[in-house]
């Protein structure tokens, strides 16, 4: 029997699209984070090029996962969920299109630009004007499309995936424009409309709602979809629903200050910055405890299906790292983490064990079905892609508070005499054994995405196998 | 706007952010609250029943909040209130407990000088070349040498391009005990102007001069068309025989000591370069970080250097 790829209702192609560059940016993305954690270990590794620093490689790392395979994952999955939970197909095909060049287009020009060295200098808004531009431009397409589809809806009801996925796309356009305002002075080079203290605090509102609704929200929604999808099973609570959905967005927008804790700004900024974190805490947790308790009465299946595992592990370390967040962001605990090698685990237990562990369950959901299959070609590979991840991330974070909180004892030990016990370099020396377990976490880490690559190819193949009337060899 | 970020706010600002932070707080609460309770009654496995809506296949039960989850949300609203009473948050508001992050600074470093302070005031009794000999004070010298100093001059103080060695007897400003407290307490900043005005072959000729200085191998003819040059234009700083001029800082050029040659460079590039651009060595003064009596127990540090082999 021979099935057409297109669905009859839905815009599959775009979803498709998104999905197999989700894997590829994933590879590239992961692949630069293991070579700056290999840098951390062996300098030499800089070969003393500009286009290859640390200092250059490290945002071209952060704009390849989150924005990248991040984003790649974010566009395959709303526009997957709006069409199948409104059943109407997306709003326009032309301009989804669009949004699939334009961001593929987005994402080459920071691969170019970044090793050269263009930079606005502003953590995860590294990319100069003119690609803002267009980033923005891409990114009101986004809005039109995805609400455009809702407003099409043939339900009465708007799915909760759906209020996520809004909120995440409408947030990040206001956060986007506001923080990149700037004056243009040639064609790659421009100067914040900001200064000082009030760039700086413009900047973290951006960079944490950048966390709160491109990191978090966004993939919440993915999150509300696949979970009981895979577990077949009815969401836990309604109710908990819309009060951790508003609880979240309204909280969220306050907490930036943490960022700037001992900093120029003023003290009622910072406490602000702190207590909101702290109220954060709840609003976070509703949503793993909504994903989790929709399990009940379908654990036994984490048994056999790895990708549900994904899923299930990707909300236990989403539930870690909010915790993890508001007791970093209360002052006596930031004076000794601000800084140190802590914030960095804090980071990638969310990246990788909530952001990256919920997109691959999601893809592994996805992708047969957009290839006109029901499963992937192996699920003994997916399994083995759990593990590899699981222990990376585990090998990840743990080395990194070890390094974290020792790094932050050494900096404030002080002899009898009131002068440092360490100096800077001996902390350095201190973190060598806790980089080499980090790096061998990132080489988990890729190494299963080789494999979920592999499984993807050979599901592809398989599914473009079944659809060839005439039966072919290899 | 400046306003905003001046330490006290304008009334409107202040009562601004009153007003939004407790809205905001107050909205949060109030979503809590109002989906506290539910009026379905639970089925055979202890879920209330479904709302009644499925998107593509999926259905939501209305079970209410759990309970544990109510408590910690209520929880830390009612601890941020008790924190915004306490420190300052509400705008002008200033908290009970004045406490402000520059408070807490001065009252640390206040602590804190009042319990080093007499380890090092009995150290600066103590003349240098004496303190230099004792062992423990020199074991805290060296650590205030690796933690303000190692940066620039090294771990071994042996320096690096631009940044002098301070274990050799070649000085710029003088290694005795007053000259060494001068550099490090007040800092030094040498000016070599740059010399294009006397032109391409002057510069080439003076150069193999300097190079004559030091016994380097050189040009015979150019060093001694060189030679007047530096009469005229060098000598004032380096002195009529090159060896400088501490007062100055003025290097000793005979010596075959060089501050600026870069790693890989000849001598006569790194003169070239010297004669052609200048030079503007900086030594930020330390007194205003360490504080005087830390300055002269350094000293006495870089002064024990010498005694090494
Ligand atoms: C930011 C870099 C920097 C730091 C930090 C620094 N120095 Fe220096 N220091 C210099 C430079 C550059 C010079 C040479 C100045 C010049 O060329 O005129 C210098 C000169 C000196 C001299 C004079 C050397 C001579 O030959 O006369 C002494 C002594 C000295 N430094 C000691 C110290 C000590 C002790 C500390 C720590 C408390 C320290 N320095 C910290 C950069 C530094
Ligand atoms: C106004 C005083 C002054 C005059 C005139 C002057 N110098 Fe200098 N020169 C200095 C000072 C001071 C330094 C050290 C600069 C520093 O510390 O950064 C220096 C540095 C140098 C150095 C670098 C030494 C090293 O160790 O790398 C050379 C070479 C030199 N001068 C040569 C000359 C020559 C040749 C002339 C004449 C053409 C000349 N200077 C004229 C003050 C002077
Ligand atoms: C193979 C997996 C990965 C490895 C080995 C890795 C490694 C690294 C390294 C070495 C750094 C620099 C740390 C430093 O400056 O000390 C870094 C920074 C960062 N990475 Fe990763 N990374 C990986 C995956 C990811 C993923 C999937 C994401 C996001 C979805 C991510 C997000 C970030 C962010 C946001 C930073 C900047 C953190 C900060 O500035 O505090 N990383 N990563
Ligand atoms: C309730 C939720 C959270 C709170 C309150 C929180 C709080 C914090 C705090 C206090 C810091 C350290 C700031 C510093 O000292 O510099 C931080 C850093 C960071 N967090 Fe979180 N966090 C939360 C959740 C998350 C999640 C889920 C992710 C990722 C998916 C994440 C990603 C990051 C990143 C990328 C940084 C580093 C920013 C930088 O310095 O470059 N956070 N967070």
């Amino acid at each position: 029997m021979s099935t057409a790829l297109e669905h009859p209702t839905y815009n599959y192609k775009v979803v498709r699209q998104f999905a197999i560059m989700t894997v590829v940016w994933g590879i590239v993305g992961m692949l630069i984070g293991v070579i700056l954690a290999a840098q951390l270990v062996w300098p030499q590794l800089n070969l003393n090029l500009p286009w290859t620093s640390f200092g250059r490689l490290r945002p071209l790392h952060t704009n390849a996962v989150i924005f990248a395979f991040g984003g790649s994952a974010l566009f395959a999955t709303s526009y997957y969920v709006v069409q199948r939970t409104c059943q109407t197909r997306l709003f326009s095909d032309k301009l989804a299109a669009f949004t699939f060049w334009g961001w593929q287009a987005v994402i080459l020009s920071a691969v170019i630009t970044l090793p050269l060295g263009y930079t606005t200098t502003k953590e995860y808004a590294e990319l100069e004007w003119p690609i803002n531009i267009l980033i923005a431009v891409v990114w009101v397409s986004y809005a039109v499309v995805f609400l455009g589809t809702i407003k099409l809806r043939r339900t009465s009801h708007i799915y909760v995936a759906n209020w996520f996925f809004a909120a995440f796309i409408l947030t990040v356009a206001v956060l986007h424009i506001v923080n990149n305002a700037a004056i243009p002075v040639t064609a790659m080079y421009s100067i914040s409309l900001y200064s000082g203290t009030i760039d700086a605090m413009v900047q973290w509102w951006y960079g944490h709602n950048a966390v709160g609704f491109f990191l978090t929200a966004g993939f919440l929604g993915m999150m509300y979809y696949f979970v009981p999808k895979q577990a077949e099973r009815p969401i836990y609570s309604y109710r908990l629903s819309i009060v951790h959905f508003w609880a979240l967005i309204m909280i969220y927008m306050w907490a930036g200050p943490h960022h700037l804790h001992y900093t120029a700004l003023p003290d009622w900024a910072q406490s602000l910055g702190m207590i909101m974190s702290i109220i954060l805490l709840a609003p976070s947790w509703g949503g793993m405890i909504n994903g989790m308790m929709t399990l009940s009465g379908a654990w036994h299946k984490l048994r056999t299906d790895p990708t549900l595992r994904f899923l299930v592990v990707a909300l236990a370390f989403y539930g870690m790292s909010t915790f993890e967040g508001p007791m970093m962001a209360v002052k006596t605990v930031n004076a000794l983490s601000h800084y140190t090698d802590w914030t960095i685990g804090h980071v990638h237990a969310g990246a990788l064990g909530w952001v990256a562990m919920i997109t691959i369950g999601s893809m592994y959901h996805l992708i047969p079905r957009l290839f006109g299959r029901t499963e992937m070609y192996s699920v003994g590979m997916i399994a083995a892609h759990f593990w590899l991840s699981t222990i990376g991330t585990v090998l990840y974070i743990a080395s990194m508070w070890v390094n974290g909180i020792l790094q932050g004892l050494m900096w404030r030990a002080i002899n009898p005499d009131g002068t440092l016990m360490y100096t800077f370099m001996e902390s350095v020396e201190a973190s060598g054994p806790g980089y080499i377990v980090r790096l061998i976490g990132g080489i988990f880490w890729v190494v299963g995405m080789l494999i979920m690559a592999y499984n993807v190819f050979m599901t592809i193949k398989r599914s473009e196998a079944a659809r060839q009337p005439i039966p072919q060899t290899a | 706007m400046s306003n905003l970020w001046d330490d006290s706010l304008s009334g409107f600002w202040s009562a601004w952010i009153i007003v939004i932070t407790l809205g905001s707080i107050a909205f949060a609460t109030w979503i809590l609250f109002a989906n506290r309770k539910t009026d379905k009654r639970p089925d055979a496995e202890g879920n209330v029943e479904t709302t009644g809506h499925a998107a593509d296949g999926i259905e939501e039960y209305d079970n209410p909040l759990p309970r544990w989850w109510f408590q910690l949300y209520v929880g830390t609203v009612v601890f941020s209130l008790g924190y915004l009473l306490l420190y300052p948050g509400l705008g002008n508001f200033a908290g009970l407990l004045g406490w402000t992050q520059e408070g807490q600074w001065e009252r640390e470093v206040a602590r804190a000088e009042e319990r080093f302070t007499p380890i090092f005031a009995q150290y600066q009794e103590i003349p240098i070349p004496e303190l230099a000999r004792d062992g423990e004070a020199m074991q805290v010298g060296e650590r205030l040498y690796q933690n303000n100093c190692a940066v620039c001059h090294g771990t071994n103080a042996q320096g690096g391009y631009g940044f002098p060695d301070l274990t050799n007897d070649d000085w710029l400003y003088g290694g005795e005990p007053e000259q060494l407290l001068t550099s490090i307490a007040q800092g030094r900043s040498g000016l070599m102007p740059a010399w294009q005005q006397i032109g391409e072959t002057n510069i080439e000729n003076v150069t193999q001069y300097v190079l004559a200085l030091s016994d380097l191998p050189h040009e015979e003819e150019r060093a001694e068309q060189g030679a007047s040059v530096y009469a005229s234009v060098c000598a004032a700083c380096h002195a009529p025989d090159g060896t400088g001029n501490q007062a100055l800082g003025a290097p000793d050029l005979t010596n075959d000591i060089w501050l600026y040659q870069a790693p890989g460079q000849s001598v006569a590039d790194s003169v070239r370069q010297t004669l052609r651009n200048g030079r503007n060595g900086h030594m930020p003064a330390q007194a205003a970080y360490i504080g005087e009596e830390r300055v002269h127990l350094v000293a006495a540090y870089v002064y024990s250097l010498r005694f090494r082999d």
